[in-house]
């Protein structure tokens, strides 16, 4: 997983509200087994529209999505954090997520950063002018071309994880002989083997 | 310090716990299927891992499999299948696969072969997960990722979450299902109501509720935004569970009696957050939307959007509308229906079966309706085909199906055609969920049934011959 310190872009619009996994990726699209080129299908119905917001022009290489609570409800799906970073975007500004595609999310690197709505929505109005949108993992703020800045407050860990682009499935097998002391004072209470 | 059931679950889980980090919660059950994990299985691969416990993990086939008796013709569905086939053989996963006997939604198999045990955790690469806490289990779904993860380490780093109880009270109302109650909830809280906690469902109402009813209800905690949804363990689990396959046996079932009896939330626990609901004000519900909240009593009619005052929320109605061609002020009632779907791991097991034969039998299908019957797992097919619901159901002109998650998610050749009106006893009504421009209203099983042969909803309270 790659780090990420700070990112400075233009940001791209979609203010709605609890938009799900299977907007962002429909399903059609699961039947893959690679875990890359979700790209060119992320929101594939709503981009049949050419009204649709991804489709106006001066959001054109974007890496910020900026967007409405509940982002990312629904399925586990993780193919729709693969296809938003897949398409370009490196972090999502929201004020709330949908836990699993939050966790999905930080696995991956795709930063997603919570602040208050009437803050996403300033930014919101920045982005729409053509400002530029600075998301500052390392110094905790979330600011425009204009000098407005935001805190981002982010669980200590995730963002320690997000900065130095920590692989989670190493970190936890540093704790191997803590696993094993686990597994030999406790029973597991079924096995599947022996169905 | 008085515990909750969540609390008690988490604790005995923790093999790991660091100042400022997440703890590390050992998964005492893995639930895999074809659709989240063939890119976990390549990453091990890749990285030289093992599955450190295949006796934990368990596969089936459900989200791609077609319903229709015959070999898979999607290539693409195939390929996927073979990938979890090939998967589990290399990796020593034991896997239920199409055939098999033992296949079906990942979600009603685990219960009904007694693997989902109270005071377990349990994951699965699929959000409904969470359906699995009503037998008191700490349950919730993952990505591919932490698939991977949980493959490779049996364990999973979590943050704890809030804590959420819904207290219910009062008596359920002839004619209201636990989906009723469950879609009225989403209906109050919202879809984001319940973001970062874990529910726990509780009251006298849920006591007095069978497995299948808990099982929806906790089906559809996700859809509330929670990470899970759990209810205590009662003689009523307890009952499901004795003599299933995975259950323990002798002396083994008096002790785990023993151990399933402390599960249970103690009187002054304290919760982040509380709330009450009166089941007695619940009616039998609709949804209108393009989200689970979006739900009416089905005496209710089609919101209009001027009289919202919240410009985000107009607009969503707004929008939500024009998807499901819905003008405001329509009685639910006169929506006349294309399709019936009765089936996905809310509501396809045996009880609901039952319900909805009842509310069909002795009667036929709406001329302009295309209704089908998806049983949740090839255990639950089989049983309803020995109670003669098949023939009910045929003879009534629904289509009997092969099991699996079918036109829930439209991953297989069962989906709705562009325009096309359904009334689904599955979980989501997103836009598309069940197949490109569809329109999809939730709904229970009784209230489907009672729809397919009227051709449009109907109050299945005032239903002729309805089954109590």
């Amino acid at each position: 997983m790659k780090e990420f310190r700070s990112l400075t872009s233009g940001a791209a619009v979609l203010d709605r509200p609890d938009i799900d996994t299977d907007q962002i990726i429909p399903k059609q699209f699961l039947k893959r087994i690679e875990r890359t080129g979700y790209g060119e299908f992320l929101f594939f119905d709503w981009r049949q529209d050419p009204d649709f917001e991804l489709n106006r022009p001066g959001w054109d290489g974007a890496r910020i999505l900026l967007t409405g609570p509940n982002f990312g409800c629904g399925s586990s799906r993780e193919h729709a954090a693969w296809s938003l970073q897949d398409y370009g975007f490196d972090v999502v500004i929201a004020p709330s997520f949908g836990d699993i595609f939050f966790t999905n999310s930080v696995q991956i690197g795709l930063v997603p950063v919570v602040l208050p709505q009437p803050q996403v929505k300033a930014l919101m109005e920045s982005a729409r002018t053509g400002l530029e949108i600075t998301v500052d993992l390392e110094n905790e703020t979330v600011g425009d071309a204009s000098g407005r800045s935001f805190p981002l407050e982010m669980d200590p860990f995730v963002r320690h994880c997000l900065l130095n682009g920590l692989d989670s499935i190493a970190l936890t097998l540093q704790s191997e002989a803590e696993i094993g002391a686990f597994e030999a004072r406790t029973t597991q209470p079924v096995s599947t083997a022996a169905l | 310090m008085p515990k909750t059931l969540f609390d008690r679950i988490w604790d005995a889980h923790v093999v790991r716990q660091a100042e400022g980090e997440p703890a590390l919660l050992y998964i005492d059950l893995h639930l895999i299927h074809e659709v989240t994990s063939a890119q976990a299985f390549e990453g091990l691969r890749l990285a030289g891992r093992q599955v450190r416990r295949p006796d934990l993990s368990l596969a089936t086939m459900d989200h791609n499999v077609p319903t229709t008796p015959g070999p898979i013709e999607d290539p693409l569905a195939k390929a996927q299948l073979e990938a979890l086939r090939s998967n589990c053989a290399e990796f020593g996963v034991p896997l239920y696969a199409t055939g098999s006997g033992r296949e079906g939604i990942v979600h009603v198999i685990g219960p009904e072969l007694g693997v989902t045990q109270p005071g377990m955790t349990i994951v699965c690469g699929d959000s409904h997960t969470s359906t699995h806490g009503a037998f008191g289990a700490l349950a919730f779904g993952i990505g591919t990722s932490e698939v991977e993860h949980v493959l490779a380490t049996q364990t999973l780093p979590r943050s704890r979450p809030k804590s959420m109880r819904i207290l219910y009270v009062g008596e359920l109302p002839f004619g209201v299902t636990p989906k009723d109650v469950i879609l009225g909830t989403i209906g109050r809280i919202g879809v984001g109501g319940a973001v970062g906690h874990v529910l726990e469902y509780a009251g006298d109402p849920i006591r007095g509720l069978s497995m299948e009813g808990r099982l929806t209800i906790c089906n559809m905690s996700i859809e509330a935004g929670a990470r899970a949804g759990m209810i205590a363990p009662d003689d009523t689990t307890f009952g499901y569970l004795e003599g299933r396959p995975g259950a323990p046996k002798g002396a083994d079932w008096e002790q785990a009696l023993d151990r399933w009896r402390e599960l249970r939330t103690d009187d002054d626990a304290m919760f982040d957050t509380e709330l009450v609901i009166d089941v007695a004000e619940l009616e039998p519900q609709v949804t209108w939307g393009t989200n689970p909240g979006m739900v009416l009593p089905v005496g209710g009619v089609v919101p209009d959007p001027t009289e919202i005052e919240d410009p985000d929320e107009r607009a969503a109605v707004e929008r939500a509308l024009v998807y499901m061609d819905l003008a405001p002020g329509v009685a639910l009632r006169d929506i006349a229906l294309d399709r019936v779907f009765i089936g996905s791991c809310t509501n396809a097991r045996i009880e609901d079966l039952r319900a909805a034969a009842g509310v069909v039998a002795g009667k036929r299908v709406s001329p302009h309706v295309r209704a089908m019957v998806v049983p949740g797992s090839a255990v639950v097919k089989r049983q309803a085909e020995d109670e003669g619901l098949d023939r009910v159901f045929e003879s009534a002109g629904f289509e009997w199906r092969q099991a699996g998650c079918s036109m829930c998610l439209g991953m297989n050749p069962d989906v709705l055609s562009p325009g096309e009106r359904c009334a689904s006893t599955s979980n989501r009504n997103f836009e598309g969920r069940q197949g490109r421009g569809g329109r999809t209203h939730l709904v229970s099983p009784v209230m489907a049934a009672a729809a397919a042969i009227a051709g449009h909803f109907v109050d299945v309270r005032d239903w002729d011959g309805v089954a109590a």
